[in-house]
């Protein structure tokens, strides 16, 4: 009967919700940081795009007018409708990077002498720079010197200028994003491949599943972890993709490899931009579209954790 | 009676600072902040010499060198002279100050500009250096704009220099039948683009049209724009420019000049340096004055001036004015400009210019044959949104000149919107 009121001098407010403050202690600096670096920009560029700024003067309130703007760039087929539409052909020409890394690793899952050396090589182009990426392949495409109408001359065909056609000029760049992201789908697929469970293999061995069966039913259905993360990581790296069109062509030819992060660099910190607002208004629509593949992300995660 | 009175004051405070001047300097003390754009290893050895020499003189400062990559710079300005300021920075003459100027970050130093060491010196600049009758930096150097050439192909083909239109057409047509293109150009960064339009829409409307389109006071669909892009045309049609130039820079460009597969190249002065160090003697290099079109407008030249400034944050601007002052002056013109440091004119009268022939013809041209006016660069003449989106306009119509109307609206769309 005595005990009970000692426990409650002895037990302050903190020992008593020990239990429901100490993960919230513990995730206090990530929640500060991730707050001031992440949420916070995000509504300020929702704010700052409302605005007509150059970065040095007083901010002008001009309403929904930069969206306006892209709206009609849109309808004119200018630089935003260029932008957009080469992120379209991004989205779709990177995930080419999956089955390309998948089939690499199938190749490469086999115990021969010095595999390792060959899977580092095959691990190559994703430890390297993107600059570096960026100005291998601009050489390669060089329309006067580069190996690839070196190439194309040997089998007769005339030389062509890819970084300076403005149809084919996307293309080239994202040829040379697939290098090091197929490396990168590559080593998702190789550590895959370990998990896979040989008894399930040698089962449908006997069920008389061989090559494609035995993929498609078999191994692909063990490496639904390794696929959902490969096809995360392809879908960010094409939206982000920035560094190559920079360094390759600065999205020229006349604007025609520009894509919205580009876009939205080249209005707003560029040597000619510094239309803040602008480029915030870009900022936004591409949070828009990366927030829809998250979201999507994050709730079919979400529903595999509570197991359907 | 006004103007006596102004007259009297200028020359008081010239007096007050021939008198005091020497004594003055020699007190200076506390810190000079100094910032440079001159990132290349000649103009920094040059810049940096500079400032010793200043240093000598002034051994009561403290002065700190910040040397920073010239295209870096050009963003990071915008944070230094807000946040943190130094007390001189290195910047560009004309529009390209202008929102520093209007956004009140470069300090205002018309005084200096009435002192008779600058005024009487450094004339020819002054307007560069004018926004809203006030002046807000001063030149260091400058250098002239022309066609570079290869003097042995024109020998090896029978050919002059030519002065009027239809000459640099005959001239180009004989070098196209001899296989090679008659201008090597990499437009991939655009702004080289930028010079045959300056020089293009200056021959044929003269330069006060091509300030006043730069002004956005003139439509880009108006037939005298059209003229200028119809004479371009012709250079086009006739396989002028060497293919594929817009993958390339215009260091990119050079080799196919000093190859020989391109005759000419309309560049600034820098250009000169690169095709030396890549083989070529004064006797294949030579310079004339971009040709004249319309015989009715006055000849008018290109000529970049770089200049200093006083940010309004600096903290030691008495140091600051008298670093321009020295930086300006007769004998440090003539020594940093000469060809072992920045290789480009002088900006004070007063001073020598090199015994180099590219320079010689420049300054030449720039003093004597240039009575339309001199304009600074498109990208520094025109705002920079503007000029961005002309640029990539003119690289459009180097490419596919068939898509001429579709630009000319774009651009006039993009007028509309940026001048308000």
């Amino acid at each position: 009967m005595s005990a009970a009121p000692d426990l409650a001098d002895r037990d302050s407010w903190f020992h008593r919700n020990q239990q429901t403050i100490a993960p919230w202690l513990f995730l206090a600096p990530g929640i500060l940081f991730f707050a001031v670096y992440v949420i916070i920009p995000i509504f300020q560029s929702f704010n700052l795009s409302l605005y007509e700024w150059d970065g040095l003067g007083a901010a002008e309130y001009v309403g929904v007018r930069n969206y306006e703007d892209l709206y009609w760039e849109w309808v004119d087929r200018d630089a935003f409708y260029t932008s957009l539409k080469n992120n379209l052909i991004w989205l779709l020409m990177y995930l080419l990077a999956i089955p390309a890394g998948l089939f690499i690793a199938l190749f490469l899952n086999q115990t021969v002498r010095g595999i390792r050396l060959y899977k580092s090589l095959f691990f190559f182009p994703f430890v390297i720079s993107q600059v570096v990426v960026g100005l291998v392949f601009t050489w390669f495409y060089d329309p006067t010197f580069g190996l690839l109408n070196v190439l194309l001359g040997a089998v007769g065909v005339p030389p062509i200028n890819v970084l300076g056609n403005e149809n084919l000029v996307t293309f080239g760049i994202i040829f040379a994003g697939l290098w090091p992201q197929t490396a990168y789908c590559m080593i998702l697929y190789l550590t895959g491949l370990n998990a896979v469970d040989p008894e399930q293999i040698e089962a449908g061995r006997l069920d008389g599943a061989r090559g494609v069966r035995m993929l498609w039913h078999i191994i692909l259905p063990q490496l639904r972890p390794a696929t959902f993360i490969a096809f995360v990581v392809t879908i960010i790296g094409a939206l982000r993709s920035f560094d190559l069109i920079s360094i390759m062509t600065q999205g020229g030819p006349f604007g025609s490899s520009r894509v919205l992060a580009f876009y939205m660099f080249e209005v707003a910190l560029s040597e000619y931009g510094f239309r803040m607002g602008y480029g915030a208004a870009i900022a936004v629509v591409l949070f828009m579209i990366m927030m829809g593949f998250i979201t999507y992300f994050l709730w079919s995660m979400y529903r595999e954790e509570r197991g359907y | 009676m006004h103007s006596s009175t102004k007259t009297a004051l200028a020359a008081m405070a010239a007096s007050l600072s021939l008198g005091f001047g020497a004594p003055a300097s020699a007190e200076l003390t506390g810190d000079l902040k100094i910032f440079l754009d001159t990132s290349n290893p000649a103009p920094r050895a040059t810049m940096e010499a500079m400032i010793a020499r200043f240093a000598e003189a002034h051994p009561g400062l403290e002065i700190e060198t910040t040397v920073i990559d010239r295209e870096a710079y050009k963003t990071q300005i915008r944070n230094f002279l807000t946040a943190n300021a130094p007390d001189v920075a290195t910047w560009y003459a004309a529009n390209r100050m202008r929102p520093y100027v209007e956004a009140g970050l470069f300090e205002d130093v018309s005084d200096l500009w009435a002192e008779p060491a600058i005024a009487d010196n450094l004339a020819s600049t002054k307007g560069a250096l004018t926004i809203d009758g006030k002046q807000w930096g001063v030149p260091y150097t400058y250098y002239q704009w022309g066609v570079y050439y290869r003097q042995d192909i024109f020998q090896e083909l029978g050919l002059s220099k030519p002065t009027t239109w239809d000459e640099e057409k005959a001239n180009c047509e004989k070098i196209v039948a001899s296989g090679r293109a008659c201008y090597t150009i990499g437009t991939k960064f655009l702004w080289t683009a930028g010079g045959w339009f300056d020089y293009l829409n200056m021959r044929t409307n003269g330069f006060d049209f091509h300030m006043d389109l730069a002004s956005g006071n003139v439509s880009w669909e108006d037939e005298r724009v059209r003229q200028t892009f119809a004479n371009w045309r012709e250079l086009i049609d006739m396989g002028g420019f060497i293919d594929n130039h817009q993958t390339y820079s215009w260091q990119e460009a050079l080799p196919f000049m000093v190859n020989g597969d391109a005759a000419a190249y309309l560049m600034g002065n820098f250009a000169v340096a690169p095709l030396r160090d890549a083989g070529l003697s004064d006797d294949q290099l030579d310079f004339y004055q971009f040709v004249s079109i319309n015989p009715d407008v006055e000849l008018a030249e290109d000529a970049p001036t770089d200049t200093f400034h006083i940010p309004a944050n600096a903290q030691n601007k008495d140091a600051a004015r008298e670093f321009l002052r020295f930086a300006v002056s007769a004998p440090e013109q003539t020594i940093i400009n000469d060809p072992d440091n920045l290789g480009q004119l002088p900006v004070n009268a007063q001073s020598q210019v090199a015994d180099d022939k590219f320079l010689q013809q420049g300054f030449a041209m720039l003093s004597s044959n240039s009575p339309g006016g001199v304009a600074q660069f498109w990208d520094r003449d025109a705002p920079a949104e503007m000029a961005k989106v002309s640029m990539e306009g003119f690289q459009e119509f180097m490419v596919k000149p068939d898509n001429l109307d579709r630009i000319l609206s774009k651009l006039e769309r993009a007028r509309q919107r940026i001048y308000k």
